[in-house]
């Protein structure tokens, strides 16, 4: 009757069954250490990002006095020159010229692909002109989005810290935002897309969604610590365990949800419809939403449980919850082992 | 009655919400109607294509541009293209000296004027004013009549000039030209352009008046921050003429305050109490000083309009043009991306909530109805947003703009899952169904605010800071996340708190989603609970002791007395959940309380 996944998440709830995202820190830190340091390999290996022209510039041709032009034979004539070159190709007047941007091109290739466009718009050599074309993605708009992102984490951390009185809570959730950052664009370097401006705004809305995320989990993490300054029923770390356990079913249903339509961009837009524009941002969203919310779950929660565990307010608690619980252990024979 | 205040409650919040959507619907449908506005939001570049303008340097011969001047052109000319609202357009800089900007849309008078005019501000006292004809009114100025300027005419000071407003600035040579100066003439157009050191002689914007300014006391690059707005008169009340505010940086202020004491001491001795507003040669403005401004914030009036302010305004706050540009063509250019790309995204996309409703409804049966009902209505508020702010700020919706929205519908969705599930968790705990959304509620309302505010806070920061795309997308987030709240306050929660007061759902059906026993009810007499749950003793203990931590204190009596006078296995249930249940492992009694 009883949805499994429901009968989960009752399990969950009480701490009939757990999950030792606390207890087992060690082996996800060294998980998620390891992911990073190849998500920060690859790119190294690879020979670094494979930056599009918006960010670098590139070549541009310009054909006048075409008739009723197309895109098409554009990109086919670049790509009879250069193979790989993404080429950008533009109607420009209302169809009496033609647009191409593509990578840099040497001046061979450049003289090659400019042959290759008179012959393919059937114009004389006048009608194509070529130039240098400057990013559109400026350094400025990187220094800007740069800026804005620093003053953003400075300000989420704050809040954070204000919020859940403790700024422990902000390193674990920036910490955790971070990793995501590495992990998505390490899986993007791997994939050899192009990085576009897409890309870009895709790894935003993934640090929003990160940071989001990390709220709402220890959200419920200072929900139930709150209360263990009353009871004496569960360590510090327990306390926190059991948070990310209760939310897990959350956690599961929101990975799912909000990884739905970005999979669906990704496998039946991009692969079955052929729109590949669209992949570079469903590609970095796809990634970040998992990361994102796993990330809370193996990274985020157990790091600022081990943060808060030195302290001396928590480690007087949770001796205290230990001598009761050996009592009680005592009282209810057979002793048996908690496991938490 | 206690019961019904909830069902008001959500009433009323369902009033709020259909309030908002007629609020929006009628603001769209007056600027379709008067305004120009669209039931379609406008697309950006990528996806509409737009017009491609090259801008070329104004250059003498001689003169070229280094890369830094262009590089510098290109982030002030976003800037102000930015700041006439969130069109997404691109800039960059093509074969070394020219300026390529592509914008949504076609190119008016407006926006033209906006990126190829340099704005380099000047504040010059002025010497000498006067009508374009040979009849000057200055005070000090010993006008000779009809000398045409002769290279014999001295050109420099005999007594050298103690400050801006000495008139020995005025050397004959000077003097000859402001005489012989004509402001309709070529001439005019091309000599208003002088060194900041020395006089210069030149017109207003309208051709009417002609001056002989001092040097440059301040320039533009001292402004801190300019805006537009009305003029006030001393009492406060609006004038109705639009002027652009200044405010000038430490220097500025220091410098402006300065020459605003010395222009007041002279006010015997006009139009030496005069100082102009230069803009790229032209006076703007040249009013009297009527008070000392110490504190740096001036404002420059003319024959402005709203717009024409903003412009301005937007212009020297984002600093001048280190050269002047003319727009060397204009054409239209197709998009970007093909509209099979847009096509196959939305299809995609469609695909992609499809599934989300699956599993919604798999998830929490008939609850998800509530889930997918929300995303729709939350859709529909997008759309019209979106539409809205198109006509009224120039927002252009991107392909990243379109993925930001299908990004949103599970930053959406999970404001509904993190609210369900916390009155799944109070169901846990025994509550009955009316009580568990409302206790439910006030936690998730909670996280659903401090994590929306995270949200929100991204996407002001970027929006202040960050240009370009950039900021497109800060809008896109920030709409989305004031929706999601508005959505999960004013229509989530009162669907819930009204089907809680249904039999289906506060009976617990297994298919409502919401069923206590399918939930595990940790809480329903604690004797049974020890006895049939498989757990340890330790754990069984404290579960109940938190199960019992969290009742109210009515529930905790209810169920003393429960226990008392039943034989275990029965809950305090309100009177809306006497039917026997559907679920037949627990006879639930009905008892009134």
């Amino acid at each position: 009757m009883a949805s499994r996944l429901t009968t989960f998440g009752n399990d969950l709830y009480t701490g009939k069954r757990s999950f030792d995202f606390v207890a087992k820190r060690k082996l996800w830190f060294i998980i998620v250490g390891a992911l990073v340091l190849i998500s920060i390999l690859i790119p190294v290996v690879r020979g670094g990002f494979n930056l599009g022209i918006e960010f670098r510039g590139g070549s541009q041709f310009q054909i006048t006095g075409v008739s009723d032009a197309e895109t098409q034979p554009a990109t086919d004539a670049v790509a009879s020159v250069v193979p790989d070159a993404v080429a950008h190709v533009t109607i420009v007047g209302g169809g009496s010229g033609v647009r191409v941007q593509t990578d840099q091109l040497t001046t061979a290739e450049t003289k090659d692909v400019a042959t290759a466009l008179e012959d393919a718009y059937d114009v004389t050599e006048a009608d194509v002109s070529s130039s240098f074309i400057g990013p559109v993605w400026g350094a400025d708009i990187t220094r800007q989005t740069i800026q804005g992102l620093l003053v953003f984490l400075l300000l989420a951390a704050v809040g954070m810290a204000l919020y859940f009185r403790t700024w422990k809570m902000s390193l674990a959730a920036i910490v955790a935002l971070l990793v995501d950052l590495v992990i998505t664009s390490g899986v993007y370097a791997a994939s050899g897309f192009e990085v576009t401006p897409a890309a870009i705004i895709g790894l935003l809305t993934i640090l929003a969604y990160s940071l989001y995320d990390t709220v709402v989990v220890f959200d419920k993490i200072r929900e139930n610590t709150q209360e263990d300054v009353v009871e004496t029923k569960r360590t510090f770390a327990e306390s926190v365990n059991l948070a990310v356990n209760q939310t897990l079913v959350r956690s599961i249903n929101t990975s799912v949800i909000a990884a739905l339509p970005v999979a669906s961009i990704l496998f039946i837009g991009a692969f079955a419809l052929g729109a590949d524009t669209l992949r570079d941002i469903s590609l970095a969203l796809l990634i970040g939403i998992l990361v994102g919310t796993w990330s809370t779950v193996f990274l985020a929660a157990p790091l600022y449980s081990m943060l808060r565990e030195g302290e001396k307010n928590v480690k007087k608690h949770d001796a205290k919850v230990r001598s009761i619980r050996e009592r009680t252990a005592a009282d209810a024979a057979p002793a048996e082992e908690i496991t938490v | 009655m206690a019961k019904s205040t909830p069902v008001k409650k959500a009433w009323r919040s369902l009033s709020w919400l259909g309030a908002i959507v007629i609020a929006l619907v009628a603001i769209n449908t007056a600027a379709v109607l008067w305004g120009g506005g669209s039931w379609t939001p406008k697309l950006a570049l990528d996806l509409e294509g737009g017009t491609q303008i090259i801008l070329a340097p104004k250059l003498e011969t001689g003169q070229t541009v280094t890369d830094e001047q262009l590089t510098q052109a290109v982030s002030i000319i976003r800037q102000r293209v930015d700041a006439s609202g969130v069109s997404e357009a691109e800039i960059s800089t093509q074969g070394g000296s020219n300026i390529v900007v592509a914008i949504p849309g076609e190119l008016d008078e407006e926006t033209k004027n906006r990126i190829q005019s340099s704005a380099k501000l000047e504040l010059r006292p002025v010497l000498l004013a006067g009508a374009p004809s040979d009849s000057s009114v200055g005070g000090d100025a010993s006008a000779s009549p009809t000398p045409s300027p002769t290279e014999s005419l001295r050109a420099t000071p005999t007594v050298s000039p103690t400050n801006g407003s000495d008139t020995n600035w005025i050397t004959p040579a000077l003097q000859a030209e402001y005489d012989s100066f004509d402001c309709s003439s070529d001439e005019a157009a091309t000599t208003n352009a002088a060194p900041a050191d020395v006089p210069l002689v030149t017109c207003d914007t309208t051709g009417t008046v002609k001056y002989l300014l001092g040097p440059v006391e301040v320039d533009g690059a001292d402004i801190k921050d300019a805006t537009n707005g009305q003029e006030t008169n001393q009492q406060g009340a609006s004038t109705g003429r639009w002027v652009v505010n200044l405010t000038f940086n430490d220097q500025g202020t220091k410098d402006f305050g300065e020459v605003s004491q010395r222009l007041y001491g002279l006010t015997a001795t006009p139009p030496l109490n005069q100082f102009a507003f230069v803009i790229d040669g032209q006076v703007l403005s040249a009013p009297t000083m009527n008070g000392v401004i110490t504190d740096g914030k001036p404002s420059i009036s003319g024959s402005f309009d709203q717009e024409s302010s903003k412009a301005l305004a937007d212009q020297l706050k984002f600093g001048a043009l280190p050269i002047s540009f003319t727009v060397q063509s204009s054409e239209t250019i197709t998009a970007t991306l093909g509209s099979s790309q847009l096509l196959s995204g939305l299809i995609a996309g469609l695909i992609g909530l499809l599934l989300v409703f699956g599993y919604s409804l798999f998830q929490y049966r008939l609850l998800g109805t509530v889930t997918i009902v929300s995303l729709l209505v939350a859709g529909v508020i997008t759309y019209l947003t979106l539409c809205i702010l198109s006509w009224y700020q120039g927002y252009r919706l991107s392909l990243a703009g379109v993925a930001g929205v299908i990004v949103a519908i599970g930053f959406t969705a999970d404001s509904f899952i993190v609210y369900f599930e916390r009155v799944r968790d109070e169901l846990r705990d025994g509550r009955v169904l009316g009580s568990a959304v409302e206790a439910g509620w006030k936690r998730a309302l909670r996280t659903v605010y401090a994590s929306k505010a995270t949200n929100l806070l991204a996407a002001i920061v970027l929006f202040v800071i960050a240009v370009g795309s950039v900021k497109g997308f800060a809008v896109t987030l920030g709409i989305t996340t004031v929706i999601d709240v508005i959505i999960v306050v004013l229509f989530t929660h009162p669907m819930l708190q009204l089907l809680a007061q249904t039999r289906f759902f506060s009976s617990g059906h297994p298919l409502s989603g919401l069923d206590p026993s399918a939930l595990g009810a940790v809480y329903r007499g604690r004797a049974e609970f020890r006895t049939s749950a498989q757990l340890t003793a330790a754990k069984a203990a404290s579960s109940s002791r938190e199960a019992a931590k969290r009742q109210t204190i009515a529930e905790r009596k209810a169920a003393e007395a429960a226990a008392l006078d039943a034989s275990g296995g029965s809950k305090p249930a309100k009177s809306a959940a006497s039917a026997p249940s559907a679920s037949g492992d627990i006879s639930k009694n009905g008892k009134e309380s």
